[in-house]
């Protein structure tokens, strides 16, 4: 029997690249009393580890996920395990090299050296490609092959030597206990173990091991074919594990990498094939290893054929030797799943992460669990981002289908999901889809993001269509007519996804002020905008306070961040029960009606005091539409005078219907989140969590920070007045694109977001702490009449005037800084908004 | 010269063989499934011999429709047609995803019964086949009986165990290991062998020799269940030997404790 300790002050299960990674960087960061356990053999241990092709292709359009790559290459560089062979993604359909001229976006946003290549550059790279098939390659240098079991022990070592380590194998979890919601111990066949925290870092099977302390882990085990082909003389003659580029054959979904003298072919073409975490076959059952499931071979066919297609030469003689349906982890949304649990304390996430981020992954989730927050904002892959709809089974595997074969898909930026569509519909969906809405999705709501009914205010506003069909995918010129006609008059908008808490107790208002860097402590009746910091001083979330009374507070965020938010705030609540912490987002619907015309359409149906002097900005107050009940919130993030009105969800379609038929006389237009979020908002120099703001910025950086800080402490005051002191690294500026003319085919193009912001020479911008400059939300500012970027520049660049370049699709376009801070374009002074 | 191979779909285990609910069967839902190791070398054999004699080589089963998977592979290593060997109850066995009811094994009496029939007929038409090559057990039921029983029936000679193969104009000679050497037998064509593992090293399939396959048309045969023999009634896991590893250490430390195992064993 082996000597399993009968407590520690951290378990880890799973002995794979991310459970290895988080022993070796709780052991950096001065963890100690660290136990590792894992079912499984040492090195390998049987799960996705064991069977990865791990390969890194560090380019990603996600900023997070390319940090997180080129994190990983690096340390696994430092251990001596990564090995360049440089890799080539080939298109074989025109939409691709428009694809491929993105990624050199990409690249270049994260300082990635890349380069596109003519067939002939690709054959020269790769001389057993048929290159007649290939229409351009993009290539990066720096993609390497990883020995990924290597480096799990290279940290588990690491970690011994530091005194801070056991590592048990062959040890099978039976339970996983807690307490008062907090976890406590870890059973298994071999003895148990107390333990201060816990991380489930076991890959496919991290549901199963969630569910047993009551917790969720939403992830499916899917498979990945791979078959391994060989010998092949040309691969052997290299006698070397990889000396040719990893070819990544996109339109077929596969790729080839050579492994020595045979080349595997992996595949994400074949059919969605999805098992449950209990379904697995114990490492005793499995013929090879459990996540190296038979192959189905007639799931491969198609592959076989393409890749025969690619590489006639050296792959219509060589054997197909080793076959396997690989598991490996998928997430609803393709991201990992990393951090805090939102069920049990102290239980930790890192689960759905695959070779190219395990390190990174790793090390973020020790950071996390060290100070409190990573380095590298968590915003995409925390896994307390999923309201509980998202949670389960039935919607993992809808959305995992659905993006499966995406996995090298071409996916626009502003893609909506086809699966687990209508799950959530504001109370009056019938009368805006009668006035053809087109739905996106937030937060699972279905949102109207623009009004087919509006269609002939297009012409009305003579509003320019887009030419490219990239740049008017999910997206419509009647967004910017719809924007110019609340402007022009007066306009509702759905809100329905809001997400609202109501905070109250005798504790409530010293708790809020803990939360919130801006006082909440304001007159009852007015409301505080206010940044929420992370421990590090950088943005957890931003925020819209009401005061409902002495101790009671309305919190209002949105759609896209309700659940972190949640977690947030339930997560600092006084052990003391003096705080009471509510959501109401299911119980209270939102109506926004905005406009100069908004007091003429508003006063038909109430007889409330709608005057500013009796109503200011800023105020919100409860109000009778007839004999309903509403709370009504004069504030706008869109610019524009009128009101958030916030009503029970069983009155919420009467007071859509009596707004809209007060409305008539007056041009009412229903105005969707098009402008909401986007037009209405960056004309107005408007921050969004998750665009500009993270936990990698500050309110000085993002233009946010007030002149004064109040006395009341709060989370990251030190490092906000740190911060202060220090003065800015980068400001969030407005830029205006100058000329959107494509200086390769002269048609007018229009950026989506994410793309570098260049020096003229082309050079790329990065600011003292080493933060590039990339777009952070792009979009028309149609009462300008200019399209607008926010991006952070450094100081000497966040200048007005300042000419710059935006990379698209490869390309540059000239823009001008606008705005240096957070001065709205439009409406400078505020004066719709406090009219 | 012409030449058939017959060949059985079975599941491919693991370590642990979990058993169905009911015990009569093996639990296959997370198995793959294969040939034998002496099928796969049977088959090698086949392709070998006609590579080298010319004419054709054929591979047959009995089996459900499933069991074409076995066919095809062996026809993406290079085998030249293909006979699925069929009854409708051979359809629901569990290796078929079927409910595996009473009717659906089949001892190796029904079976041998079957491939008779079937070869009748394929030698019918085609001629007779100059050489049957069975595997020398099947890698589940090992009853070591369908090779034989075939022979019988079709009165032709048949030797087991063999491990190389040397074909004549009339006659082939075969070579089985013994405990002293080798034993050579010579017999007249036709013949049957039942061969075995380290006959030859069975080649893997290419990927024009699978995508080949995929199009490659499977001649059905009918034919009738014999009533009687034999059936499973019930599957029992063997109890499970615990041994447990004990780590003597790492490195170059580990020595002294490695020589006084040894010792210990009386190895040194």
């Amino acid at each position: 029997m082996s000597d399993l300790p009968s407590h520690a002050n951290v378990v880890v299960i799973g002995a794979g690249i991310v459970g290895n990674s988080v022993i070796g960087h709780l052991a950096e960061l001065g963890w100690r009393d660290i136990v590792q356990i894992d079912k499984g053999p040492l090195p390998n241990p049987g799960g996705s580890t064991g069977h990865a092709s791990n390969f890194i292709f560090p380019v990603d359009h996600n900023r997070e996920m390319a940090a997180m790559n080129l994190d990983s290459q690096r340390q696994y560089v430092e251990m001596g395990v990564n090995t360049y062979c440089g890799g080539i993604e080939i298109a074989r359909k025109p939409e691709r090299l428009e694809e491929l001229r993105r990624r050199m976006s990409s690249a270049k946003a994260w300082g990635i050296e890349a380069s596109l290549l003519s067939p002939t550059e690709v054959k020269e790279l790769v001389p057993f490609i048929n290159e007649k098939i290939v229409l351009g390659g993009f290539y990066t240098p720096s993609v390497s092959v990883v020995d990924s079991l290597r480096a799990g022990t290279i940290f588990r070592e690491r970690s011994m030597a530091k005194g801070a380590l056991q590592t048990f194998a062959n040890i099978e979890v039976l339970a996983v206990e807690t307490s008062n919601g907090r976890v406590t111990a870890v059973v298994t066949d071999q003895g148990r173990i107390e333990a201060e925290h816990v991380v489930i870092a076991c890959g496919v099977w991290s549901p199963r091991i969630a569910a047993m302390a009551g917790a969720s882990i939403p992830l499916t085990p899917a498979v990945h074919q791979m078959i391994d082909v060989g010998p092949i003389p040309v691969l052997e003659a290299t006698n070397c594990e990889v000396g040719f580029p990893i070819v990544r054959d996109m339109d077929t979904f596969c790729y080839e990498r050579q492994s020595a003298g045979s080349m595997e072919v992996g595949s994400y073409a074949h059919r969605p094939i999805f098992m449950r975490p209990n379904e697995i076959p114990s490492i005793k059952e499995s013929r090879l290893s459990p996540t190296e499931l038979p192959f189905t071979a007639e799931d491969f066919d198609q592959q076989l054929e393409e890749a025969l297609e690619l590489m006639p030469d050296i792959l219509a003689t060589a054997e197909m030797k080793y076959a396997i349906n690989g598991l490996l982890s998928l997430t609803p949304d393709g991201f990992p799943l990393i951090g805090p649990m939102v069920e049990v304390k102290n239980l930790w996430s890192a689960a759905a992460i695959w070779i190219k981020e395990g390190p990174g992954a790793g090390r973020m989730l020790a950071e996390w669990m060290t100070d409190g927050t990573p380095e590298i904002d968590p915003h995409h892959s925390d896994i307390a981002r999923f309201y509980p709809y998202a949670r389960n089974d039935f919607h993992v595997r809808a959305r995992c289908a659905e993006h499966f074969n995406k996995t090298y898909g071409i996916v626009h930026p502003r893609e909506q999901w086809a699966s687990e569509r209508n799950i959530r519909t504001a109370p009056y969906h019938s009368r805006t889809e009668a006035l053809g809405a087109v739905y996106f999705q937030a937060g699972g709501w279905e949102r109207p993001h623009w009004y087919e009914s509006n269609a002939p205010l297009v012409e009305k506003y003579g509003v320019e269509d887009r030419p490219h069909e990239w740049d008017r995918r999910w997206w419509s010129p009647i967004s910017v007519a719809e924007h110019l006609a609340m402007r022009d008059g007066v306009a509702m908008v759905d809100l329905a996804p809001f997400v609202v808490f109501e905070v109250s107790g005798s504790g409530a208002l010293e708790y809020m002020q803990m939360m919130t860097v801006n006082s909440v402590d304001v007159a009852v009746g007015r409301s505080v905008y206010t940044p929420v910091l992370d421990v590090n001083g950088g943005f957890r979330s931003d925020l819209t306070i009401m005061r409902t009374g002495e101790q009671s507070f309305r919190v209002v965020t949105g759609a896209f961040d309700g659940p972190r938010d949640e977690f947030w705030f339930r997560s600092h609540l006084p052990e003391s029960g003096s705080v009471q912490f509510v959501d109401r987002t299911s119980a209270l619907c939102t109506i926004g009606v905005w406009g100069s015309k908004a007091r003429d359409l508003v006063s038909k149906v109430t007889d409330h005091d709608l005057s500013t002097e009796a109503f200011p900005y800023g105020s919100h107050q409860e109000a009778l539409f007839g004999s309903l009940s509403v709370h009504m919130f004069r504030i706008s993030y869109v610019g524009e005078f009128g009101w958030e009105i916030y009503v029970p969800m069983e009155n919420a379609t009467a007071v859509w219907d009596r707004l809209w038929v007060a409305g008539q006389g007056l041009g009412v237009v229903p105005v969707g989140a098009g402008v909401y979020g986007t037009s209405g908002r960056i004309e107005k120099g408007y921050r969004l969590m998750g665009s500009e703001l993270d936990n990698e910025y500050t309110p000085v950086e993002a233009g946010l920070a007030r002149p004064k800080v109040k006395s009341a402490d709060f989370i990251g005051k030190a490092q906000y007045l740190a911060a202060r002191e220090a003065g800015p690294s980068a400001l969030l500026c407005t830029l205006t694109v100058e000329d959107h003319v494509s200086p390769r085919d002269g048609i007018k193009r229009y950026m989506t977001g994410g793309e570098p912001i260049l020096h003229v020479t082309g050079d790329r911008i990065v600011d003292p702490k080493g933060r590039p400059s990339v777009v952070t939300t792009a979009g028309m500012g149609p009462s300008v009449g200019k399209f607008l970027l926010l991006a952070y520049l450094p100081l000497d660049l966040a200048v007005v005037g300042t000419e710059l370049r935006v990379m698209y699709m490869n390309e540059l376009y000239p823009v001008k800084v606008a705005v240096a801070g957070s001065t709205p374009l439009f409406d400078p002074t505020d004066a719709r908004l406090k009219a | 010269m012409r030449v058939l191979v017959c060949v059985k779909r079975v599941s491919a285990p693991g370590a642990r063989i979990t058993l169905t609910a009911d015990g009569r069967a093996i639990d296959t839902r997370n198995l793959g499934f294969t040939t034998s190791p002496h099928e796969e070398c049977a088959v090698e054999e086949a392709i070998r011999l006609v590579e080298k004699h010319g004419g054709e080589a054929t591979v047959l089963t009995l089996g459900g429709a499933a069991a074409e998977e076995q066919l095809r592979y062996a026809v993406s290593v290079g085998i030249g047609a293909a006979a699925l060997v069929t009854h409708p109850t051979l359809d629901t066995t569990h290796a078929n995803g079927g409910d595996g009811g009473i009717d659906a094994e089949w001892d190796a009496q029904a079976t041998a019964r079957g491939l008779v029939d079937a070869i009748r007929e394929l030698e019918a038409t085609g001629g007779v086949f100059d050489l049957v090559l069975f595997g020398n057990e099947s890698a589940d039921a090992g009853s070591f009986q369908v090779g034989v029983r075939v022979a019988r029936a079709l009165w032709r000679p048949i030797v087991n165990g063999i491990k190389g193969i040397e074909v004549e104009e009339t006659s082939v000679t075969a070579r089985r290991e013994s405990s002293v050497g080798f034993e050579v037998y010579c017999l007249g064509l036709p013949a049957v062998l039942g061969v075995k593992e380290g006959l030859n090293l069975p080649r893997y399939p290419t990927l024009p020799g699978r995508l080949k396959s995929k199009k490659t048309v499977v001649n059905v045969i009918g034919v009738e269940r014999i009533a009687g023999g034999m059936r499973a009634e019930q599957l029992i896991n063997p109890v499970e030997t615990v041994s447990e590893t004990v780590m003597l250490g790492t490195g170059a430390s580990s020595a002294p404790a490695i020589a006084d195992l040894l010792q210990e064993l009386g190895l040194a």
